[in-house]
């Protein structure tokens, strides 16, 4: 053995040496001392994971609900907040259904749970309801007139702007503020019930502005154009679009 | 090294090969969670920007049902309204859940389009937070969640910076990566991820593609579909219809 | 909590629209010194080895020093990133099942290589016979400390030596690549990061190489220009014109390589042009126009071509090394500054900015960082003082 090592530089036996020791203490850490559970990403992938399925359920589901308050789902299941789910305004329930006679779920009364949805905003799509919680019955708890699991207005709406705020607002500013919505969109009273099943129309020939804005029967301050000519290939409201001044 | 320590070292790597090949199949199957399978499902979701109404139910929901910290800088999901102008500038902020929304949206006139779109975490097929793990401590299961295992999570953050959608944040108290894991505790006991849940407008829908018959398998059929994104190519699974070129 | 009041101020502060997520910005002032410290490594190898594997003679005088400096920096390399993770006690994790995909993940093998099997075996074969004949002439810790280092070896033959001579030669080639790695994997971490435009770049590790290397020669320049003095020698002015020398192409070549990059990103007007621009001319004009680009690189290029073409005096030639030595230092900062923080001051929605605000205190802090930036330089005085560059003829001479 030392015959073998003297054929090698004495340095570099030395650093050898010194290598191999360390590489050995790894390889042993390694094989014997290192619990597989830190080496394996597959077991501790599948232990994260069970315990991220064992984590705990806070909402039970609306399914659940129903088991137990038949009648409640019976009165909510045909009206306008069929969709809701119980726990959206009634809060996380899996509490109570662990714990029915305990633990009760909230039971929201003041007005600020229904404004999340139906506080005006512009950005919310047409035909939403939506009132200005300010003006409309402003001290008034809003279950007072409509009930949660069936809110249907305690009067039909008369105006149009009740679910479309946001085109009456454009409108108010423009040339056709004046006109009711009915004066162009006939809409039949089935709409205010049943909002998507029964829909209002819209003008669809050239002839149907033109009884105002034609030159050829002109009418006092009403800007006209000679409809046989003018963009002619399209219905007017492919370019203009009636609810502002004009433009798109 | 010697006949005993050979013995040895190859009876650990076949027990240690068998143990890993075992898990990449029936391992998964019999431990997560009961009788549940994960190679039986594949999930996604659908979002429907025309029916977003911007409630941020689902935003609260979240924060309840996962733990996550109440501070708006936190999220694991959340809704981003738009307000396109017909000067075409766009103006984006994420909802308040207080409620305290600038006056800055109201101005119906200058509005050409405007939306909310809620986001979560994409669920990708193809993810780059999983790529750049250095430490493999967040996964794809193979059931198509992206799951972190906040015991092996060491806080690097580079899956905060690799995630194209600004999903992933780092937990304060914890001090490791979080994000959405589609509610991963109730899909393995059937129940669907509570924004889907207390969505009112059913503008998000779960579905599970392996599934026969689901919501977003029909989804797809009737929508066109689109995701965030694309040209990055991380394949995500949350599906969006009816969405605006101004989103990214 | 306390963290959500300092987001509460950020969150005022924010132009236009980020991701709510995107509040905190995760890589600090030490993910900026990190990389910074790592260039100072590769660069100051970098010149080492144009001594030993390209030969410059005149380069000599700097070698022993450009060893020990890297060494000096490269222990404390890993405390910056220890200081930052959110888990540090589980770093261990990275040796235990690292990511092959991850570049992050080649971080504990690139270093231990590079420190085990480069630098330390490096200077080990370099300083061998030295550390023999000090052992034999010192006593007590430190005679002790020299034959432990020695590893006991006792062989300082002619051919020992000579042979001493060939394997830093051959650890010294292996070297080169080996410090284009540790640094440039650095570069491939944030190039490879499709989410973020600022970062994706396939120029991004070599930009971070030629900006190493350039800090790298630059700090030895300015060590080599305080240490001689200290020691009561005299300067070597052609070691130092060269240093200079190969700090100016190495200088130009990487303004080169950030111009091509510049000049790319704005003809290609890409979709995040708009938002990169706004950052640069807003939050990074200070650290990249004026720092990073002007003082950190157009400054010292023309104060260095003027020495080449009008050949000044050696007392001026000294003074405009250091000030562009520390120009340099400072532009090679700004430039790891507007790589790492700039990256992450803009929304991944293209939208908004954001701000960094950097605690005085605090684990990420000022402080701290400063502290990580000094601790090299005490580690180097006592390598310096252990196993010192020069003989006393060396130093005399000049």
């Amino acid at each position: 053995m030392k015959e073998f090592l003297k054929r090698f530089p004495e340095q570099v036996v030395r650093i050898v040496i010194v290598f191999v020791a360390l590489a050995a203490t790894l390889l042993v850490a390694w094989t014997f001392i290192l619990p597989s559970e830190m080496k394996e990403p597959e077991l501790q992938q599948l232990s994260s994971t069970i315990r991220e399925a064992g984590k705990e359920i806070k909402y039970a589901g609306s399914e659940v609900c129903t088991g137990c308050h038949e009648k409640a789902h019976d009165v909510k299941k045909t009206g306008y907040h069929r969709d809701l789910s119980c726990e959206a305004c009634h809060g996380a329930a899996q509490k109570h259904v662990d714990n029915p006679s305990e633990v009760k779920p909230a039971s929201p009364k003041q007005r600020d749970q229904c404004s999340y949805c139906h506080t005006y905003n512009s950005s919310r799509p047409t035909g939403f309801p939506q009132i200005n919680p300010d003006t409309h019955h402003a001290r008034k708890p809003c279950i007072t007139c409509h009930k949660p699991h069936d809110p249907k207005p305690p009067t039909t709406p008369r105006r149009c702007a009740a679910c479309h705020a946001q085109i009456e607002r454009t409108k108010v500013a423009s040339y056709h503020g004046s006109l009711e919505c009915t004066v162009c969109h006939k809409v039949p009273e089935k709409h205010k019930i049943s909002p998507r099943s029964v829909t209002p129309t819209k003008p669809d020939k050239r002839e149907f502005c033109a009884k105002c804005h034609d030159k050829a029967s002109p009418r006092k301050g009403i800007a006209a154009v000679d409809i046989a000519t003018h963009g002619e290939k399209y219905v007017c409201w492919q370019c203009h679009y009636p609810h502002t001044l004009g433009g798109i | 090294m010697n006949r005993r320590e050979f013995l040895k070292k190859g009876c650990l790597l076949a027990s240690s090969s068998l143990l890993a090949g075992g898990l990449s199949g029936d391992g998964w199957t019999k431990t997560i969670f009961k009788d549940y399978d994960p190679a039986k499902h594949f999930y996604g979701m659908g979002i429907d920007i025309n029916k977003c109404i911007g409630c941020g139910r689902c935003m609260q929901a979240c924060k309840t049902e996962n733990d996550v910290p109440a501070e708006p800088y936190f999220f694991r999901t959340w809704v981003e309204r738009y307000l396109i102008r017909t000067d075409k500038s766009v103006t984006v902020r994420t909802i308040s859940l207080t409620r305290d929304d600038p006056a800055e949206f109201s101005v119906e006139k200058e509005m050409l389009r405007s939306f909310f779109v809620p986001k979560l975490c994409n669920q990708c097929d193809h993810p780059p937070c999983v790529q750049v793990c250095p430490v493999i401590a967040t996964f794809k299961t193979p059931d198509g969640v992206t799951l972190v295992d906040e015991k092996r999570c060491i806080g690097c953050r580079y899956c905060i910076q690799a995630c194209p959608y600004g999903a992933r944040y780092l937990h304060p108290v914890t001090r490791v990566a979080d994000k959405c894991t589609f509610c991963y505790h109730r899909l393995v006991k059937g129940l669907l991820p509570v924004c889907v849940e207390v969505c009112p407008k059913q503008a998000r829908l779960f579905g599970d593609m392996k599934s026969f018959a689901s919501p977003l398998g029909r989804f797809t059929r009737i929508h066109k579909m689109h995701v965030l994104k694309p040209s990055l190519n991380t394949d995500p699974k949350v599906y969006y219809a009816n969405l605006d070129g101004e989103v990214n | 909590m306390e963290a959500a009041h300092n987001f509460k101020e950020l969150s005022q502060q924010v132009i236009g629209f980020i991701y709510p997520n995107e509040i905190e910005i995760h890589w600090s002032i030490l993910i900026v010194v990190y990389p910074y410290i790592t260039g100072l490594v590769a660069g100051a190898f970098i010149l080492a080895s144009l001594v030993k594997v390209f030969n410059v003679k005149e380069l000599q005088p700097t070698y022993r020093l450009a060893l020990l400096t890297a060494l000096a920096f490269l222990l404390i390399a890993p405390l910056p990133l220890q200081l930052h993770l959110g888990r540090p006690e589980r770093s261990y994790e990275m040796f235990m099942t690292p990511n092959p995909a991850s570049a992050m993940a080649m971080f504990g093998f690139v270093y231990l290589w590079y420190l085990m099997v480069v630098l330390l075996l490096e200077i080990w074969f370099e300083y061998r016979r030295d550390m023999i004949v000090w052992a034999g002439e010192s006593t007590g810790l430190k005679k002790w400390t020299l034959k432990i280092l020695s590893l006991f070896s006792t062989d300082i033959s002619e051919k020992a030596v000579a042979f001493d001579k060939k394997t830093v030669k051959v650890i010294t080639i292996i070297g080169i690549p080996s410090a284009f790695l540790l640094h440039g994997y650095v570069g491939f971490i944030f190039g490879s990061v499709k989410a973020n435009p600022w970062w994706s770049s396939v120029m991004m590790p070599v930009v971070f190489l030629f900006s190493a290397i350039v800090s790298g020669i630059a700090i030895v320049m300015l060590l080599y220009m305080i240490i001689i003095p200290l020691r009561g020698g005299k300067i070597d002015m052609k070691c130092l014109d060269k240093t200079a020398s190969f700090l100016f192409y190495a200088v130009i070549v990487d303004f080169s390589i950030e111009a091509l990059d510049f000049i790319h990103r704005l003809y290609e007007s890409e979709e995040s042009i708009k938002i990169l621009s706004q950052l640069v001319s807003t939050k990074l004009f200070m650290s990249l126009v004026i720092l990073q680009i002007l003082l950190g690189m157009i400054l010292p290029l023309v104060v260095m071509a003027s020495i080449k073409i009008l050949k000044f005096q050696e007392d001026l030639r000294k003074l405009l090394y250091f000030v562009c030595a520390l120009l340099i230092q400072l532009g090679i900062f700004s430039t790891r500054w507007n790589v790492v923080i700039g990256g992450q001051l803009f929304s991944k929605s293209f939208r908004g900015l954001t701000t960094y605000k950097m605690e005085l205190m605090g684990i990420e802090g000022l402080l701290v960082a400063l502290v990580v930036l000094i601790l090299p330089f005490f580690i180097l005085a006592v390598l310096l003082k252990l196993l010192p560059p020069w003989k006393k003829e060396e130093l005399a001479e000049g």
